[in-house]
């Protein structure tokens, strides 16, 4: 079988799964399975640029996911009245000192004599900067989360159409990588796994505890949707013209308004995805491309043929994380709202790298393709479990201990299978399903 | 001014708490370190093999107490962990001989057998919320207190009171056994030298005539018992639950890193730098500031430099610092 007979097929089987569950479960849950498939696919495509073509060892795809997700709410929903003058730019100013304390530590480190005066300016900074940002920062913020807190209590955001966010988003995570690139990258690839796993757990806490920002855990709901595009079930609902075309397809109002949305979505992700993927081929097969793969494969020739690596490095690692940041914007826009309580970094990170490797690294048509692939399982391995149990304990007597305990169980299967899988593709075909070519 | 009293808060609040979590990190470090240096790949499974080991214990225990055995004031959880240990051995066996060996044939790149470490993480990780469901679970049982703080406060007169649980005198005893264990094991046997050798130079130990595989068996067995009683006192201390151990992966690593990866030493000094780190600069000091503070100079504030919530932050900015201005940790690890 020729290789793109093989590589359309094995999209064709992916397609088929999830038209399956069109006809079998409901196309509701069908379009939902392609919407996020399609989101998983531009993280896998950033995770891809970095570890396919690069070979850097990103496990922080989860903090520049997230941090995709608050751009959506700094962007798009209303101030919130007030909270600017109360102390917004207070906050700003503080964050804008803190950021000149370690500016002027770093600035101390590099350019004075080593020695104990250093040391001790070092830390005299560092320790004056942290006291005089805290003075500034706890009144402004305890002044913002006052305002309204059970519906407010944060800065809120522009008040821009949401597709900005998504652009946005990319552009956070790419300032966050900038900045763990820049410290981290030097070092080697386990410890780059350690540093970008740290930072993503930090982006979390932040997340989590700083109310001003995004609300925290009591989390931001209502983010407006992407609207010419997608639009609402209940105005469709009341459409004369939707009404007639759901009747002329057969559907009832309440069905046709909730996939029209849902297609809606998959529209715009579909072009986003297909822009992305457009960029990375060409990107893979230009002399850059070429030129990363050169020092993924060896670090020490390419130094010697006078490519500077740690730069090349920080270029990809930045670009691969803005991909996964606007993914992450896509993300929460689809969701509608901002629950920072609810990253795992197994869900987030772990799964999109067994999505790449499932599909083939260093290849974006694997990426893509292992990205459907991997998160259909993802979504129908729980009842297949469940479907699985209550076959294997059909035999045992009803109310026994174990049977229940199995049953409940079920749902648990998933990252069993998830790590079954990576360790079955690892083994037999370690290039993955569309190998790089 | 008042020191005996500051003295006092500080060690309740701070000192204990933080060498008992620093004695858990050591002992989960160790297990890191051990893999890092024979086996030359982090382990990013170790958390979820400190789970599974805990989780046997739980499970033992439970039998245990149901069968009306107890061990007085000590938790039956104690008596639990040569079973948890010897489940986990079987465990980390079996995921060797059927996952890593294959990678080990082919010779393949360090960053291959991490990711392959992944897919077991995620393997490991199902298990046990199989098994046990992933909420919280208890199973210390025996005496709470060592030292009650109202029992400190009538026997010394202070207005400050000293709690020191059972779990946490537990916790030291039991790892400086387990350390003094190992390093006697490293050091003074046979195996322990062969261990070291093969760690220090592959080649040159082969060439010795070293079985690499028994090196690796031993170094699995003993990574599991460490990992094992790591994660049951970790539980006794704090509370079972799996997800904790996951994310117990991140200070763990910062330890065996900041001590230098492949150092035994090492972590078990990076266990307690990164736990009286995280203790100190996330506790609210204005208990002890106002003992030590002349009158009317006392702080107004909590003076906590950073919310629990940042503990992660910590141990990170430490590792951070470290890897930035001495990669090899402050005992010479290996650097690959």
């Amino acid at each position: 079988m020729s290789e793109p007979l093989k590589n359309t097929l094995l999209f064709v089987v992916v397609g088929a799964l999830i038209v399956l569950t069109g006809f079998t479960q409901s196309w509701n849950a069908a379009i939902l399975i392609i919407n996020m498939g399609l989101i998983s696919a531009i993280m896998s495509i950033g995770v891809n640029l970095q570890w396919g073509f690069a070979g850097l060892f990103n496990v922080g795809v989860m903090g520049f996911v997230a941090l995709g997700g608050l751009a959506v709410v700094l962007v798009s929903t209303p101030p919130t009245p007030g909270a600017w003058s109360g102390g917004g730019y207070g906050v700003i100013l503080s964050l804008l000192l803190g950021a000149a304390t370690v500016v002027a530590a770093v600035m101390v480190a590099q350019k004075m004599p080593k020695g104990r005066t250093q040391t001790f300016a070092i830390i005299g900074i560092l320790v004056v900067g942290f006291f005089v940002y805290r003075a500034i920062f706890d009144p402004n913020v305890a002044s913002i989360e006052a305002i309204d807190p059970a519906v407010a209590g944060n800065i809120g955001g522009l008040n821009l159409p949401v597709l900005f966010a998504w652009p946005a988003g990319g552009l956070l995570a790419a300032g966050a990588a900038w900045l763990i690139g820049k410290t981290a990258l030097g070092l080697r690839s386990d410890y780059l796994a350690i540093a970008t796993l740290g930072i993503a757990e930090i982006i979390i806490a932040v997340m989590k505890n700083e109310d001003w920002l995004a609300r925290g855990v009591k989390n931001v709901y209502g983010i407006p949707r992407p609207a010419p595009v997608v639009g609402y079930e209940v105005e469709l609902q009341q459409d004369p013209s939707f009404l007639a075309r759901a009747e002329w397809f057969g559907l009832d109002p309440v069905t046709a308004s909730t996939l029209s949305v849902k297609l809606g979505y998959s529209l715009l992700f579909l072009i986003v995805l297909l822009v992305l993927l457009w960029m990375a081929q060409m990107a893979l097969k230009s002399p850059w491309g070429r030129m990363m793969r050169a020092i993924r494969d060896n670090e020490v020739a390419a130094e010697a043929m006078g490519k500077d690596v740690t730069r090349r490095h920080l270029q990809i690692f930045v670009l691969g994380s803005a991909i996964c940041g606007i993914a992450g914007a896509m993300m929460t826009t689809l969701d509608g709202q901002l629950t920072p309580g609810t990253y795992n970094p197994l869900r987030f990170t772990f799964l999109v790298w067994v999505m790449v490797i499932v599909g083939g690294s260093g290849n974006n048509f694997g990426a893509v393709l292992g990205a459907f692939l991997i998160w259909f399982l993802w979504v129908q391995v729980e009842p297949m479990g469940l479907w699985l149990m209550n076959l294997i304990t059909s035999g045992m007597p009803d109310g026994s201990a174990l049977k229940a305990h199995l049953i409940e169980s079920a749902a648990h299967m998933r990252l069993f299978t998830m790590g079954l899988i990576l360790l079955i593709v690892l083994r037999f075909s370690p290039r993955g399903l569309i190998p790089e070519k | 001014m008042d020191f005996l009293n500051a003295l006092v808060a500080l060690s309740n609040f701070v000192l204990v708490p933080a060498i008992a979590y620093g004695s858990q990190l050591a002992l989960g470090a160790l297990g890191v370190t051990l893999i890092y240096g024979i086996l030359r790949f982090s382990n990013f499974a170790h958390g979820d093999t400190m789970a599974f080991g805990a989780m046997i214990a739980v499970m033992v225990t439970w039998a245990l107490q149901a069968a009306g055995v107890s061990l007085g004031p000590l938790p039956t959880a104690l008596l639990a962990l040569p079973f948890a240990i010897l489940g986990c051995i079987v465990l980390v066996l079996v995921t060797d001989r059927l996952v890593y060996r294959f990678y080990r044939e082919q010779k393949a790149k360090p960053v291959i057998l991490v990711i392959v470490s992944m897919g077991v993480m995620f393997i490991m990780n199902g298990l046990v919320r199989f098994i046990i469901g992933p909420d919280d679970q208890r199973f210390s049982d025996g005496a709470r207190f060592l030292i009650k703080a109202r029992d400190f406060k009538a026997w010394s007169g202070l207005s400050e009171g000293l709690a020191i649980r059972t779990s946490q005198v537990i916790t030291v005893v039991v790892a400086v056994i387990a350390v003094a264990a190992l390093f006697w094991f490293l050091n003074k046997t046979r195996t322990g030298k062969s261990m070291r050798a093969y760690s220090d130079n592959e080649d040159l130990a082969l060439l010795s005539g070293i079985n690499p595989e028994r090196v690796v068996m031993i170094t699995w067995i003993i990574v599991a018992a460490l990992a094992t009683t790591a994660g049951v006192l970790y539980g006794l201390d704090k509370s079972f639950k799996p997800f904790v151990y996951f994310q117990l992966l991140l200070p763990i690593f910062a330890s065996a890193i900041v001590g230098g990866l492949g150092n035994p030493l090492g972590a078990i000094a990076g266990g307690f730098i990164i736990a009286f780190s995280e203790v100190t600069i996330t506790y609210a000091w204005k208990k002890v500031l106002t003992y030590l503070a002349p009158e009317n100079l006392e702080p107004s504030g909590l003076v906590q430099f950073l919310s629990t919530d940042y503990k992660f932050a910590v141990s990170f900015a430490i590792l951070l610092i470290v890897l930035l201005f001495k990669p090899t940790g402050l005992f010479k690890g290996k650097v690959i």
